[in-house]
């Protein structure tokens, strides 16, 4: 495949579709944004599927694709598809992701057989509904200052620039009433008129992407962008811009791979925003899949390394190791590190705290001990349920913690009458 | 029209065994539809629908010809696939649930779209008909397929009875469920399973893409009709039926047609027809149910006048028109009469009017009532006596009597209902007029 | 009544700690609740009332410490447990009617696939009979009030004929005369030697309704005889703010 794609040579054609591409995603995947953010990626679902009868109406009507008229109609339906789940909702007591697969599913059975009946005459099929004409976007060119740009790429442009706009205009109305619509309202924002202007952008772009990349990637640019950027960053901010480079580069993407595989480019494109989804589920530095399991690893290791520098402490302080179990892999590994850091040295095949292990280990030892005192006095636990809780809690004292554990339990010597180890950094020792 | 007669006849043994494959789909697709709406899981089924393409061409690529086990076992696999997807996405990121469906949907479709191309491109795919999974061809259908369609039909159907105790429990209440030791992800899975088992049998008859529409919506308008789930399954599975059979023989009629949209518009028929129709849920009953109350609540707060202005002028009767002039509008009063008098409840005798038996019955209903929650309110809700008066108009058409009886028992025995039927109003200066009138 | 380890308290809880997304929300929690005793469980909100519940009935996944009841692991004492969750938990929407709930109670006693027999109906009835509510037995249940829906789902709990009751949030949102039904029924259970465990919310009423108390908020305050637990000093520990540092903890656990 790699010699596939290395063997292929783009012509201005496939830059063509992979702008036409890009820029429907950017068009569709920034307000796909605030439908993620606001739990409603599936009502974008239901409007791309319901402008259809929309289309299809004002299509048979005005006998011309004139796109103001498709446009009209098609936003209309689209409106038409919220408020009427709404109501469908409310009316009917029915629950609301059912009503709205009720709405949605009607009425693009409406638009596929209004096209159907009139199709005889005119070049509409249900099939090019949902795949768009994608591949062919540069047969039908407007001369731009003497270039032929493809009138799918023009048109679609217009709404990327038109959506990129409105959203930094309304960025702070969008911001609020998608983040608490109850306190925006308090506020005096409209959310009714700002959850509408969102729907009648989604809607409207819907209408102008479809022509071009079909039903199946409008859906696919509206949500998966979004969610992927969703997985990457906290800040609204960037999540609108790293969805316009997620749509970007599936756009490139999956072209290469319609390419070297024949496949349709709208479900290529598709395939390749699932990609970079799930490379993004599987390997966010913050969210990622992977990320949280070698961050639960390693602080699995972490908790094995600390047990064993306490045990150590405590041999040091002439008590017996508290640790019942015997040591597995896991605590191997973290004996190797303990030496690697030179925390701990073996002399004569038995281990021994190094000075740097020793101060770790005081640490920790007062921690445990800090929070058994804190227990025994606060919640006041009996003295022989301390050890396991505090067992388990003393790898997460902060030193923030550990200051706060001192302040509030004023005493030197744990319930078992041990000594809690002094903090030596506070009396100016490193 | 001979088409449609041979179709009506079931002349065509293809068509017999078609619609009746249809019929049985529609069906099951209806019973368990109606779980999975009453679990809140009906878009999920959109999801799978979708996401069975892939399935299907990929059993095309496996196989290499047209063989409708392999693409339903296709379907099967790439659909609990997209449930498992969806679950993972749900359970192990921060995306929820809406963006997770949207996401599987989209990317599963997607490759299904891409791979049918490739197929269509491969000289000998042309044949491989897959085409119909888009957006069904029931008549396509031969008389092997049906037989498997109904085969897996009859045996999702078999799980649903066998299970029908634990889904009810599961939809109803899960942390009972739960409680009572049962394995509730296990349930929820067979529910997915029992899903993906119905859109993928769709597939050849409807097409990935409104197969849901089967699932959803006849489930959804079954709900209009009963409150009870045994009788609200059996519907649906009728009305899946229905829509089914109506779809297909549409699209039979007409070749062009699909057979997906016909199905769905068929069942969207049912649902409009369901939701402003059914006896006690529709829309139709409830405006009915509203005006009429309105009307009642017009005709008692005109009984009620007339008998409070009764008991001012003790006896007599009165001029309402001139009496109530105040706080109602002549066209108000003038309908309350009419209607009042339709019902003989009050006589016109020129401009006076007057309480007939049954009337001055009715109205001292009204009329305790309206008092007895007065005295109630006051009483308990410690409500200034001079705000009672409307906050009891609105209740006082509605108390059921038994409500009623604990009043007047309660009151009675505080000793403040000496004996009377109709308690004497708690406003003072009503009671003071009404005094001084009876002097 | 099921049988039962004669001597084993009704629920023996060790060390407890119930975290969600890792966060502990109840830390540490060491107490055993004696058969027999109206309990009922206090604390502020967020204090860790209905996931202690939820613990004993093994339907959140515990951090630490195990639950036994009567003795016994939780899986061997399904039988001896039933379970009244909020009432807000469900959709009351949903079509059935107060006798199909109610014998949902038998459920946990007919195992999978069988169906329910005319006994079973019976023993729902008689259990409704019992809540006051044999005649709205064929309602939907949207068309009952807050109360009867309550005197319902107890019913349900009634008609597992249990050892234990868990009970959250019995007396939220019915009226004073279902109030009142409730807790004669509480006191007919004690008297039959069950136990009752509920999560309650007016602190008035406790020494009226219960003998036996647990003090939470995040971890136990304070469980035992109301006359000797439920004191001024006990109520300003359990109300008086939340520990600060224990919540400092929860949120560094959270973060590692």
């Amino acid at each position: 495949m790699t010699a596939a794609i290395s063997n292929l040579s783009l012509h201005a054609s496939d830059w063509w579709t992979i702008g036409t591409a890009a820029v429907c995603g950017v068009a569709c995947g920034v307000p796909g944004v605030y439908l993620v953010l606001r739990r409603m990626s599936m009502l974008g679902d239901a409007i791309s599927h319901a402008i259809l009868p929309g289309l299809a109406a004002a299509f048979l009507f005005f006998g011309t694709r004139d796109v103001l008229a498709m446009l009209a109609g098609a936003m209309a339906t689209g409106m038409l598809t919220a408020w009427l789940s709404a109501g469908v909702a409310r009316l009917g007591k029915v629950p609301e992701d059912a009503a709205m697969g009720v709405v949605f599913t009607s009425l693009f059975a409406l638009g596929v057989l209004l096209i159907t009946l009139g199709s005889r005459n005119v070049d509409l099929d249900p099939g090019c509904v949902l795949y768009g004409l994608i591949d062919a976007v540069a047969l039908d060119t407007r001369d731009v200052l003497g270039v032929a740009v493809p009138r799918s790429f023009l048109i679609l442009s217009v709404f990327a620039v038109l959506n990129v706009s409105l959203v930094g205009v309304f960025y702070k109305e969008l911001k609020i009433v998608s983040f608490d619509s109850a306190l925006a309202s308090a506020l005096g924002f409209r959310s009714g008129v700002v959850h509408y202007t969102l729907l009648a952008m989604i809607a409207a772009t819907c209408v102008a992407s479809f022509e071009a990349v079909g039903s199946i990637l409008v859906v696919a640019m509206l949500i998966v962008p979004g969610a992927t950027a969703y997985l990457l960053t906290d800040r609204l901010s960037r999540m609108l811009v790293i969805a316009a480079v997620v749509a970007c580069v599936a756009a490139f993407a999956g072209h290469l791979l319609a390419l070297a595989t024949g496949a349709a480019v709208a479900g290529a494109v598709s395939v390749a925003l699932g990609g970079l989804f799930a490379g993004a589920a599987l390997f966010s530095p913050r969210y990622g899949v992977v990320a949280r399991a070698l961050r639960r690893a390693a602080l699995a290791l972490r908790i094995r390394r600390e047990d064993a520098l306490a045990n150590l402490y405590r041999a040091h302080e002439g008590r017996a190791a508290e640790t019942r179990r015997a040591p597995g892999l896991l605590d191997h590994v973290a004996a190797w590190a303990l030496r690697r850091q030179g925390l701990v040295v073996a002399k004569d095949g038995v281990s021994a705290l190094t000075d740097a292990g020793l101060a770790r280990a005081r640490t920790l030892i007062r921690s445990h001990r800090l929070w058994e005192t804190y227990l025994a006095e606060r919640v006041g636990l009996p003295a022989d349920h301390l050890h396991d809780p505090a067992h388990r809690v003393e790898h997460f004292i902060t030193d923030e913690l550990r200051g706060e554990l001192a302040g509030d339990v004023g005493t030197d010597v744990d319930p078992q009458g041990r000594e809690i180890p002094p903090d030596r950094r506070a009396e100016g020792e490193p | 029209m001979s088409d449609f007669l041979r179709l009506i006849t079931l002349q065509d043994p293809n068509t017999r065994v078609v619609l009746l494959g249809v019929a049985l789909l529609g069906a099951v697709c209806g019973v368990v539809g109606a779980f999975a709406v009453l679990r809140r899981r009906a878009l999920v089924g959109d999801a799978v629908a979708h996401a069975s393409l892939p399935g299907v061409c990929a059993a095309y690529f496996v196989v290499g010809d047209r063989n409708f086990a392999a693409f339903l076992l296709g379907a099967l696999v790439f659909g609990l696939l997209a449930v498992l997807c969806i679950t993972l996405i749900r359970n192990h990121t921060r995306i929820k649930e809406d963006a997770a469906i949207g996401t599987v949907l989209s990317v599963f479709f997607g490759l299904g779209i891409g791979m049918s191309r490739m197929i269509q491109n491969d000289p000998a795919g042309s044949r491989a008909g897959l085409d119909g999974f888009l957006f069904g061809k029931a008549a396509g259908m031969v008389r092997q397929d049906v037989l498997l369609i109904a085969g897996v039909a009859t045996a999702a159907l078999l799980l649903v009875v066998i299970l029908y105790k634990e889904l009810k429990l599961l939809c109803f209440d899960r942390e009972f469920a739960g409680s009572l030791g049962r394995r509730v992800v296990l349930l929820d899975l067979a529910l997915m399973t029992l899903i993906c088992l119905c859109t993928v049998i769709g597939l050849p008859a409807v097409g990935a893409v409104l197969v849901v529409a089967l699932l959803i919506v006849p489930a959804a308008a079954a709900r209009f009709w009963s409150e009870r789930l045994v009788l609200i399954l059996l519907v649906a599975g009728a009305f899946g039926a229905l829509s089914g059979t109506v779809g297909a023989s549409v699209s039979a009629l007409y070749a062009h047609v699909s057979a997906g949209p016909a199905v769905a518009l068929a069942a969207a028929v049912v649902f409009v027809v369901s939701l402003l129709l059914a006896p006690r849920r529709g829309v139709v009953a409830d405006i009915v149910r509203r005006w009429a109350l309105r009307r009642k609540i017009l005709i008692e707060n005109f009984l009620r006048a007339m008998y409070e202005l009764d008991e001012l002028a003790s006896g007599g009767a009165a001029n309402p028109a001139l009496a109530l002039k105040r706080t109602w509008t002549a066209a108000q009063l003038e309908r309350a009469i009419s209607l009042a008098e339709r019902r003989r409840l009050v006589r016109r005798e020129g401009g006076r009017v007057t309480l007939t038996e049954s009337g001055t019955r009715r109205a001292s209903d009204v009329v305790r009532a309206h008092r007895l929650w007065e005295l109630y309110l006051i009483d308990q809700a410690s409500i200034a006596p001079d705000h009672v008066d409307r906050d009891a108009d609105q209740i006082e058409h509605v108390l059921p009597p038994e409500v009623l009886a604990r009043l007047d028992e309660r009151l009675r025995s505080e000793g403040r209902m000496p004996g009377a039927a109709v308690p004497a109003s708690p406003h003072s200066w009503e009671r003071a007029e009404a005094g001084r009138a009876l002097g | 009544m099921p049988h039962a380890q004669p001597e084993a308290p009704a629920i023996e809880v060790h060390d407890l700690t119930v975290a969600y997304h890792r966060k502990p929300v109840l830390w540490d929690v060491d107490t055993a609740i004696p058969r027999g005793r109206l309990v009922a469980v206090v604390g502020p909100n967020g204090a860790g009332k209905s996931t202690l519940l939820k613990a004993v009935l093994g339907l959140v996944p515990l951090a630490s410490g195990w639950v036994q009841v009567f003795g016994r692991d939780l899986r061997d004492a399904r039988s001896l447990v039933a379970y009244v969750p909020q009432r807000e938990s469900v959709d009351w929407d949903f079509p059935v009617s107060a006798l199909d709930v109610v014998t949902m109670g038998r459920y946990g006693r007919l195992g999978w696939i069988r169906r329910p027999a005319r006994s079973d109906t019976e023993a729902a009835l008689a259990s409704l009979d019992q809540v006051g509510m044999k005649a709205f037995a064929h309602r939907q249940i949207s068309q009952l009030s807050g109360g009867q829906q309550q005197r319902v789902f107890i019913a349900r709990a009634l008609v597992q004929d249990a050892a234990l009751y868990l009970m959250d949030e019995p007396f939220a949102g019915v009226d004073a005369a279902t109030e009142r039904a409730i807790v004669e029924l509480l006191r007919a259970m004690r008297a039959q030697g069950r136990t009752v465990v509920a999560v309650h919310h007016d602190l008035q009423s406790v020494p009226d309704y219960f003998d036996y108390v647990v003090m939470l908020n995040m971890r136990l305050v304070a469980a035992g005889p109301v006359a000797s637990v439920f004191t001024r000093e006990n109520l300003q520990k359990t109300y008086g703010g939340r520990l600060t540092l224990l919540d400092e903890a929860a949120e560094a656990v959270r973060k590692a």
